[in-house]
């Protein structure tokens, strides 16, 4: 196994276009946060995109930002933080569902994995904020789709097919982001004691009324622990004491600020009650299904719900296509986010798709590495062509 | 356009009996007038008769055409209300155009999760109209919302005046079923959040038809706010304008639209219809904040302060919903106004860094004097895309080149700047060959590329968005690095 770690575009390709002629693997590698995700492949080159760090262009007041896909997403939130802007769509980083520090991850490997917070609910993912990129595709060659505005449809809109793609697709060296103002003023409303299927129904309640509740998450109770469904608001602070007036009209519930309130969020980004081993999935479902899914696989373990009941994170130790054929029935879908390696060498982190999408994104995937550089197996294999 | 295939248009009669084994009765016109209003979209400066309509009224009816034509090697143009301003739904004469106006329910409303499914044929006003008793709409609303389809909004990525707050199209759908060329139908997205595998729906939504056809459509409903109040600031300078702008974005304020215009938009806006716009600014910002009445209050301080800091020199705050609507009445009719003081007028669509404006406009102005013809701006002011409506007469010889040359230099500008060639309307066939000003030709491939992952013969809305047809053969060759050595590592650990 080589570790390269170019950071000009001129070597980046050459390293992807010798891979490609040599019949080599690259598994694409930003601060490594992630690295324990997917099946492992000890005979894959490793290609260390570290190299390109660091703030490119960035004026606040238009609300853009570019900078290096191997930036660390920590000095991207010091930055903006400096400038009262955030990027929207929460991102994370993964380090402490491994038990590692915060502080690896990159924004390239945010986007990869499109990784969404709490406010996904309501700002959208990062699909919805990354303007454009630059990169090397699988092909070995430099270039740049989309654009450093806010607006923009000149051809397709490949943006959002590098957001989760895994380090499938293309080697991202530059990535334009859109950037949002911080809320001048947040709190929190936590209804405390409600079983799951009445939590989901208070936050659809909740989402369906006037409040624009920007993020809505149940934590169920445990030992000694009530449990708690939050929903939180931003804004103005007169906006948002007229928002709370209209859910507390609805709901009764108890205000929480500051660190009582961003206690519970700060759980949501660090999926602290989830541990450090073991099986631990993310399923993404129409909040409908949200708690018949959770009461058909039992989890024994703590679990967390993310966007109004369209996420659930969950320890699960049962067998994978159990979770997966409950997920599917609730209409969603389930990565396996953590698990031991001889569990991950057989059961693929990415749900399944059926069938004549599987071909779909393979000859998509082919279209953007055909010699499969970036094919390492660790995210499944291509399927043959029929 | 590429040239028109004599064979397929010969084989004309059998085409449309096979089409009409598929869609009985109505659905399949080929008389030469019922075609006729079909021959053009909204870029009526482009027209050409389709080969053949056909109209089908469910999804397996447009598998089984698709198929047909697949394996007939005919060309296919979908088409929803045909609203296009970039002649995205132009037909060609050797292939079908299918209309996807017969597919026109809405299939379900669910409230508890804020969803709307509906066929792509349902106008985009329909979304809103078929959930707003019970408080909700649906958040992107091009000004064309009376007529455009929802299967050409996904097609086209389209925005509006609330976009700025709200997102485009892509921001606001889920899922669609989608018909490939091949005929096969598949479910992308759906109602979560995440997709499953790769974003494939990122990449159909703007793809402007060239990826397979749109039978359904998964949207995101929001509750309507409490209410809405607008402010109607008229300034000296477009810098002082677009100065406010920036200062408001800055304050952390996102307002549901920001629109500007131009003095001559305003006069001919004012002109048509007499809402009091002040006559003697150089800009007129409009700001509308949505929210419960105290948001709406507050922001309506926090802006009008800051115009005031920017030597606004008319500030109205609408003072209930008449007069909100009055003050969104001259830019929303900016279009026919202009229509009124000129023959005609071509609409253009870039988008530039907002801070460039003042530049952009005066050289806009230059190039105005320099082709002799006028300019009106209208400007989604918060997110930087300009709509600049070139005045000219069809009539007089030479004009239409002369503002096509002149569009064409404005988008050039547009791209010089750090912007893009469209922010809304599509490359279409209007700005195809423009494409090269903003991406190389390894960029275009790449995305070339991808239309050959879904349509390899390249039959479905071929010559639009790509200045040049390569077969996929051709592009799915690999560049090989003969005689150079492997790149020696760099070990980093
Ligand atoms: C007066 C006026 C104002 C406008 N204002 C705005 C505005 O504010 N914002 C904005 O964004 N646009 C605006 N437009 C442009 C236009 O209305 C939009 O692009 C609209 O989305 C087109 O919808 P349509 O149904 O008319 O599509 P069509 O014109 O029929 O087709 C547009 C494209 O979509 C494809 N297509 C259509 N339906 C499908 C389908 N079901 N599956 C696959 N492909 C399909 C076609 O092949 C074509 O490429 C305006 C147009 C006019 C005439």
């Amino acid at each position: 196994m080589t570790v390269f770690g170019p950071d000009t575009t001129g070597d980046l390709v050459a390293v992807v276009a010798d891979a490609g002629a040599a019949g080599r693997r690259l598994d694409l590698r930003g601060g490594g946060s992630k690295r324990a995700v997917g099946a492992p492949v000890p005979d894959a080159d490793i290609l260390d995109m570290t190299g390109f760090s660091g703030v490119v262009d960035y004026d606040p007041a238009e609300l853009v930002l570019t900078v290096g896909a191997g930036t660390p997403l920590a000095q991207i939130e010091t930055l903006l933080a400096e400038n009262g802007q955030m990027l929207a769509f929460d991102p994370f980083d993964h380090g402490p569902i491994w038990g590692a520090a915060v502080g690896a991850a990159t924004i390239g490997g945010i986007i990869a994995a499109g990784v969404g917070g709490s406010r996904r609910l309501s700002a959208g993912g990062v699909r919805d904020h990354l303007l454009g990129f630059t990169g090397g595709s699988g092909r070995g060659e430099f270039f740049v789709a989309g654009a450093k505005v806010v607006k923009n449809v000149t051809g397709y809109d490949l943006s959002k097919l590098v957001c989760g793609s895994w380090g499938r697709l293309v080697a991202l060296c530059e990535v334009t982001l859109k950037v949002m103002p911080c809320p001048q003023f947040v709190l929190t409303l936590a209804l405390p004691g409600q079983s799951l299927e009445a939590a989901v129904a208070s936050m659809s309640a909740a989402l369906g009324s006037q409040a624009g509740v920007a993020a809505a998450a149940y934590l169920p109770g445990a030992e000694r622990a009530e449990a708690i469904t939050a929903l939180r608001l931003e804004g103005f602070e007169p906006s948002v004491r007229a928002r709370l007036a209209i859910l507390q009209k609805l709901f009764g519930g108890e205000v929480l600020r500051d660190a009582a309130g961003g206690a519970i969020w700060e759980r949501l980004r660090t999926l602290s009650p989830s541990g450090e081993t073991g099986a631990l999935w993310r399923i993404s479902i129409p909040a409908k299904g949200c708690a018949g899914l959770v009461a058909a696989l039992k989890p024994r373990g703590p679990y967390l719900v993310d966007w109004a009941g369209g996420l659930v994170w969950l320890n699960y130790e049962g067998p994978p296509d159990a979770l997966r054929q409950a997920a599917e029935a609730a209409g969603g879908h389930a990565l396996l986010l953590r698990a031991g390696e001889a569990t991950r060498a057989v059961v693929p982190a990415l749900h399944p798709q059926p069938q004549p999408l599987a071909l779909l994104e393979a000859r998509v995937r082919r279209a953007f590495d055909p010699a499969g550089v970036f094919e390492t197996g660790r995210f499944g294999r291509i399927p043959p062509a029929n | 356009m590429p040239a028109p295939d004599l064979a397929v248009i010969a084989r004309r009669g059998d085409i449309a009996r096979a089409l009409r084994a598929i869609v009985p009765g109505e659905g399949v016109i080929d008389d030469p007038d019922a075609l006729r209003p079909y021959e053009s979209d909204g870029l009526t400066a482009y027209r050409q008769p389709p080969m053949l309509v056909v109209l089908p009224q469910t999804t397996e009816q447009v598998a089984r055409i698709l198929a047909w034509c697949h394996a007939q090697g005919v060309k296919v143009v979908p088409r929803g209300s045909g609203t296009s301003l970039s002649g995205g739904a132009l037909p060609l004469a050797d292939a079908v155009l299918l209309g996807l106006s017969r597919l026109n329910r809405v299939l379900e409303v669910d409230y508890d999760e804020r969803i709307v499914v509906a066929q792509p044929g349902v106008t985009n006003l329909a979304i809103t109209r078929a959930v707003e008793e019970r408080g909700f709409y649906y958040a992107p609303d091009p000004s064309s919302q009376i007529a455009c389809s929802i299967g050409g909004n996904v097609a086209e990525n389209s925005g509006g005046v609330h976009c700025l707050k709200y997102g485009l199209t892509t921001n606001n759908v889920l899922g669609v079923e989608f018909v490939t060329m091949a005929g096969e139908v598949l479910r992308i997205g759906g109602r979560s959040l995440d997709p499953a595998g790769l974003d494939l729906l990122g990449v159909i939504v703007g793809s402007e038809g060239l990826l397979g056809v749109v039978t359904e459509v998964t949207l995101r409903i929001l509750p309507a706010p409490e209410m809405a109040r607008a402010l109607l600031i008229g300034f000296a300078t477009v810098e002082g304008a677009g100065q406010c702008v920036a200062e408001v974005i800055a304050a952390g304020i996102i307002p549901a639209g920001m629109e500007m215009m131009d003095r001559p938009a305003i006069h001919a806006a004012e002109a048509f219809v007499q809402v009091g716009y002040p006559l003697d600014v150089e800009a007129l910002l409009i700001v509308e904040l949505d929210g419960p009445e105290a948001e709406c209050d507050h922001l309506i301080g926090a802006v009008e302060a800051i115009a005031r800091a920017n030597g606004a020199v008319s500030v109205r705050a609408s003072q209930d919903e008449a007069q909100r609507v009055a003050f969104w009445a001259g830019r929303k009719a900016a279009f026919p106004a202009v229509g009124c003081i000129s023959p005609d007028y071509y609409c253009m669509d870039g988008t530039i860094p907002r801070r460039r404006l003042p530049e952009v406009l005066e050289r806009m102005a230059a190039l105005s004097a320099q082709y002799g013809l006028g300019v009106a701006n209208v400007f989604h002011a918060g997110d930087g895309n300009l709509h600049p409506l070139i005045l000219y007469d069809a009539n007089q010889p030479g004009q239409l080149e002369r503002a096509e040359a002149f569009g064409s230099d404005i988008l050039r500008l547009c791209v010089e700047v750090g912007g893009v060639l469209t922010g809304e309307h599509g490359v279409g066939v209007e700005k195809r060959d423009l494409m090269p000003v903003m991406y190389t030709e390894v960029d275009l491939a790449h995305q070339q590329r991808v239309k050959c992952a879904f349509d390899p013969l390249l039959l479905l809305n071929p010559g639009k968005v790509f200045p040049t047809l390569h077969r996929c053969a051709e592009l799915g060759r690999m560049h090989v690095h003969h005689g150079r050595l492997p790149f020696p590592g760099l070990p980093r650990f």
